[in-house]
This record gives C-alpha cells, sequence and structure tokens, in this order.
C-alpha cells in the first residue's frame, strides 16, 4: 500500500478549520467532493506544497513530502501539478510557450509525456500559435491541463476545472478529460461541487463537510448509500458499469447489459463492447410490485429492497439491489406505506431516464 | 569652452547621470519592490515610507544631509579616501548617489505595484510546473511585471533629468563634471543670458513631454496586447 498519497493536516485560521487525515488512490481518479467553503481546495494546495504555514504529514510513493518534524518539500520539487478554476495562463506567453513551459523545466530523463501526443489528446494543435487572450474558456482549460501534464507529473490536482466554463464548454471538454484519465496512468485528485461531473470519471470518492473527511471510498459503492449527505441531495443517483451489447438503429438506443440485466439508453451509437458508465438518478426510478407491460418506461429490472431510509422532506430513499448492483429510487412515503416496503421485498425498478457515461 | 561646447556637455553629462541612475535604481529597486510587494512584514511599511520620503522632502533637506554624508566626514569621504580621493560630494560619483535616493520612489513604485497587480496565482503555477522561485521570478514575475518596468525606468529617467536642488547640493557647478542641464539653465537665468536660457527650457519642456507621451502610448500599448 505504499503506493499512494497519505496526508494529515491541522489548520486553524479565523473561523475556518481544516482538520482532515486520509489517503488517495495512487492509480485512480479521485473526486474529492463537498459544499463550498469545506476546504477541498484548501486541502489540495496543501498537497502542492502551496500552503507551507499548515502543519501536518504528506506521504507519497514512500516519499516524505511533510512531517511535523519541519520537513518540507517546496512545491517545484514535488512534481505535482495543479489546475486551478480559472485556468490562470501566462498572460505573456503563447499556448506554446504555456505548454512548453513545465516540459522545458523537466529533466529529459524524467519525460514521460510527449508534446504532440498531450496537444492532439487535447486538442490544441491549431492553437498553439495563438496568444492567450483569443482563447475561450474551454480553450484555456485545455491549455492549463495541457501544460500540467507535460511536466510530466507524479501525481496531478485538478481544482473545480470546469466549474467555470458554461454547459456547452463543460460539454466540450469532458471528453478530453476522460481521453486524458483513461490514456496517461496518472493518479488524479479531482475537485468539485459537482456530483454529476465526478460521476463521470472518478473512481474513488472522498467527502468533505465543514474542513473535515466524512468518508472515501470507492464511488459506486458511497453513492448508494443512504447514510451520507450526498443521499439527501437532488441529484443523488447510483452509478451501474455495463458494456454496450448492441444498438437499435431505428430507435437511436444503446442496449447496455450488466449484472442486473439490460438497459436501454438514448444516444448515439457508443460501439458494441465499449465498457460504458450508467448514472441513474433516484428521482428517476419509480417501484412496482408488478411488471408493468404498457407502461411509456422501457427500462424495469427485478430488484429487491435492500434498505430504507425516510428523508425529512416526505420522501423515501430507497436502496435496491439488482444483479450485483446497488440502485437508488426517491419515492413518496405515502408509496412507501402503500407499497408496504421493507428490506428484502421484490420490486419492479421503472427507470425513466439513463444518463450514459462512456 | 565655448557656448555652445557648455551647452552640450550639460547635456551629455545630464543624460550620463540619468541614464546611470535608471540603471542603478532598476538594480536595486526591483528587489526592494518586490519585498515591498510581497513580505507580509511590519517592517515593510517602514521601509515604504522611507522610500517614498524623497516625494515630499525639500530636495535642500535631502541635500544637505547628502552633503554631509558624503563630505569628508561621513562615510562617502571614508570611502573616496580608499580610491584616493577626500569627498564624494562634488562629484559625478556623488551625483548618481544622490540622484539614487532622490528618484527611488519614481522606480520602486511603479514596479511594486506591477508585482502586486500579479498576485499570487502565477507563480504558484510555475511553483507546480518545477519552476523554482529565482526561475519562476525571472520568467514569470518580470515579464508580467513589464509595463511596471518601462513606467518606472522612463519616470526614473526623467525626474533624474529635472533634478535641481540636490544637484546644487552636492553637486555645486563644475563644468563637464556636476553641472546638469538643470543647474545650467539656473546660471544661465542668473547671468541674463536669456536665449540660451530659453533654448535648454525649451528643449527640457520638449523632452519631458515626448518622454511621457511615449510611456501612455507604451502603456497603452501593452495594456492592449495583455487583455
Amino acid at each position: 500500500m505504499s503506493d499512494e498519497l497519505q496526508f494529515r493536516f491541522v489548520h486553524r485560521r479565523g473561523l475556518f478549520s481544516l482538520e482532515v487525515e486520509g489517503r488517495f488512490g495512487a492509480n485512480a481518479v479521485n473526486g474529492l467532493y463537498g459544499p463550498s467553503g469545506s476546504g477541498k481546495t484548501t486541502l489540495l494546495r496543501c498537497l502542492a506544497g502551496l500552503e507551507p504555514q499548515v502543519r501536518g504529514e504528506v506521504r507519497f510513493n514512500g516519499d516524505v513530502w511533510q512531517d511535523e518534524a519541519g520537513c518540507f518539500v517546496p512545491p517545484h520539487r514535488r512534481q505535482v501539478a495543479m489546475v486551478f478554476q480559472q485556468g490562470a495562463l501566462f498572460a505573456h506567453l503563447d499556448v506554446r510557450g504555456n505548454l512548453e513551459y513545465g516540459l522545458k523545466r523537466t529533466p529529459v530523463a524524467e519525460r514521460r509525456l510527449g508534446f504532440d501526443e498531450v496537444v492532439d489528446a487535447l486538442g490544441l494543435g491549431h492553437l498553439l500559435a495563438r496568444g492567450t487572450p483569443r482563447l475561450s474558456g474551454g480553450e484555456v482549460q485545455r491549455v492549463a491541463i495541457g501544460r500540467a501534464l507535460l511536466a510530466s507529473p507524479r501525481l496531478l490536482l485538478l481544482d473545480e476545472p470546469v466549474a467555470a466554463l458554461d454547459r456547452r464548454s463543460k460539454q466540450e471538454i469532458f471528453p478530453y478529460l476522460r481521453e486524458l484519465f483513461r490514456a496517461f496512468h496518472l493518479p488524479v485528485v479531482y475537485v468539485t461541487h459537482d456530483m454529476q461531473e465526478l460521476s463521470r470519471f472518478a473512481s474513488r470518492l472522498t467527502l468533505m463537510e465543514a474542513g473535515k473527511i466524512i468518508v472515501q471510498g470507492e464511488i459506486h459503492e458511497l453513492l448508494a448509500r443512504l447514510d451520507l449527505p450526498i443521499a439527501g441531495e437532488e441529484s443523488a443517483g447510483a452509478l451501474i458499469d455495463g458494456e454496450v451489447a448492441g444498438y437499435d438503429s431505428r430507435y437511436l438506443l444503446n442496449e447496455i447489459r450488466f449484472s442486473g440485466g439490460v438497459l436501454w439508453a438514448a444516444g448515439e451509437d457508443r460501439g458494441k463492447g465499449t465498457q460504458v458508465r450508467l448514472r441513474i438518478r433516484a428521482r428517476d426510478v419509480s417501484l412496482a410490485l408488478h411488471r408493468s407491460e404498457d407502461s411509456s418506461v422501457q427500462n424495469i429490472v427485478a430488484a429487491e429492497v435492500a434498505a430504507l431510509a425516510r428523508l425529512a422532506n416526505g420522501r423515501t430513499l430507497v436502496r435496491l439491489v439488482v444483479g450485483d448492483t446497488a440502485l437508488l429510487s426517491r419515492i413518496t412515503w405515502r408509496a412507501q406505506d402503500e407499497l408496504r416496503l421493507e428490506p428484502g421485498k421484490r420490486v419492479f425498478a421503472e427507470i425513466k431516464s439513463v444518463a450514459l457515461h462512456v | 569652452m565655448s557656448e555652445s561646447e557648455e551647452i552640450w556637455s550639460a547635456v551629455r553629462l545630464t543624460l550620463a547621470l540619468a541614464s546611470v541612475t535608471t540603471l542603478v535604481l532598476l538594480v536595486i529597486g526591483t528587489p526592494i519592490a518586490w519585498w515591498l510587494a510581497r513580505s507580509r512584514s511590519l517592517y515593510k511599511e517602514v521601509v515604504a515610507t522611507l522610500v517614498a520620503l524623497p516625494l515630499v522632502l525639500p530636495p535642500t533637506v535631502l541635500g544637505f544631509y547628502l552633503l554631509v554624508a558624503l563630505g569628508p566626514n561621513g562615510p562617502g569621504g571614508w570611502i573616496a579616501e580608499l580610491f584616493g580621493g577626500r569627498t564624494l560630494a562634488f562629484s559625478f560619483t556623488g551625483l548618481v548617489i544622490g540622484s539614487v535616493l532622490y528618484s527611488m520612489p519614481f522606480v520602486v513604485q511603479p514596479i511594486r505595484n506591477a508585482f502586486e497587480a500579479l498576485g499570487e496565482r502565477p507563480l504558484e503555477v510555475a511553483a507546480t510546473l518545477r519552476a523554482t522561485p529565482w526561475d519562476a521570478f525571472w520568467s514569470v514575475a518580470v515579464p508580467l511585471a513589464r509595463p511596471g518596468f518601462l513606467t518606472g525606468a522612463v519616470l526614473g529617467f526623467a525626474h533624474t533629468v529635472g533634478e535641481f536642488g540636490v544637484v546644487l547640493m552636492i553637486g555645486g557647478n563644475i563644468p563637464g563634471e556636476t553641472r546638469v542641464l538643470s543647474v545650467a539653465i539656473f546660471d544661465y537665468v542668473e547671468s541674463l543670458q536669456w536665449s540660451q536660457a530659453h533654448l535648454l527650457a525649451a528643449g527640457m519642456l520638449l523632452f519631458s513631454f515626448v518622454v511621457i507621451l511615449t510611456m501612455y502610448l507604451l502603456e497603452r500599448r501593452f495594456g492592449r496586447s495583455r487583455w
């Protein structure tokens, strides 16, 4: 278990306090999620070495970056690249100059990514000679990410890399991020307050609140738990991993096979055999005792109630087991009582909408 | 010395003084500006005040203290002795020292402002891209603060050219050694040589106008290219 990042920080400044201890997986996209002001960015900055006044300990792959005895490796010697919310490109350099900044300072023997490789992966080829003021928000962030990667970091920290972008720019950058996480095996810590975003990429999840880490774990597991603050959120939902088994070109539906059966997801053909991740929001799942034959809902799977949690607002959150994965459903208290739902009960989950993340 | 030669010698001397002073100020003013922009020390405002003092102090006051300091019984005299002289007052070196102190706020302040406007972010980014602090200073902070350096250099140069009181106090009026333009004008007026005074005064006026206009135009260009 040496191949990971372990940390512990204690810091108080005015009303804000940070008291965290945990670890991030070395070969994973670690999502760091929590409300604004919960200390996510501060934790990230501590890991990068940008908060030297914060006391604590950091170890990465057996190297000590910081300890209580006074050891403190400065940021430029940690080989940690960080992407900030606003890109923070160097205004005096063009795109190429920005991309090459870290590359030039990386000894040739330590370079793991080629310039062309990164430029291609992020689609920056046509922008190289452009000045930074003439880039769109999405392009700025892509350059910032490319610049970070080209420094061949051992750890990549992303601080809400798309939060400043509009919806369209976000959609534009997601495929690049996905490709990047897949192609460049690199531990990543990805900070965001948008679970939708995290559920696309993250394999592990860390939840923060008020300067503390509530829980760390595998993302599918945590998203399916009923006792965490995220369960009460409007966008609460489970993740299901599956594989594209076919495409119905007449109705534009992907056939996704997973351990609990088959689901149909609308959209363009993702290609047979592609591994996909489905996000199914609890509010899009309704429950029935019998399989409905004449419903507009296309995805109906047999499930078993595993646990229930009454939320404060007249809603009940139900965890279902489907195959070997979990599904969440949010129903009303009345529906819970009328269907006499309790752990062990067999039901049919009617899934109104499936978000497909490749 | 002929009249025109007299004038040219004053012009040359003034330009040399302003150039040397500006160079010295860029070299010693930059670290001061950097420290003032980034330090959280309590002494910072004290140092900032010292740097800014020449803005409000009558040049004669500064000149008087400099005269004492540079004279045979001050530190300037001791240094001069090492080089076989008796005093740094009434010498070109003395003028440079005086001008450096006198023009310092005009160079330090714009550079400090430019460094402050940078914020922490670009340097943090540089650090996470393997740049040492020294490297980041030269490859990020200085290029980004370029407009501040330009303004500081122009103001420092122009202010030194226009200096009068301090020079008169510590430099006197030695042709070719300490007799700069502003002093020469004063002399011509005193000795009722109005046409020469007119010539120099108009030259100075034109020079100052062109310098400041150039600066504004450059600032505008820099401002545009940055955003």
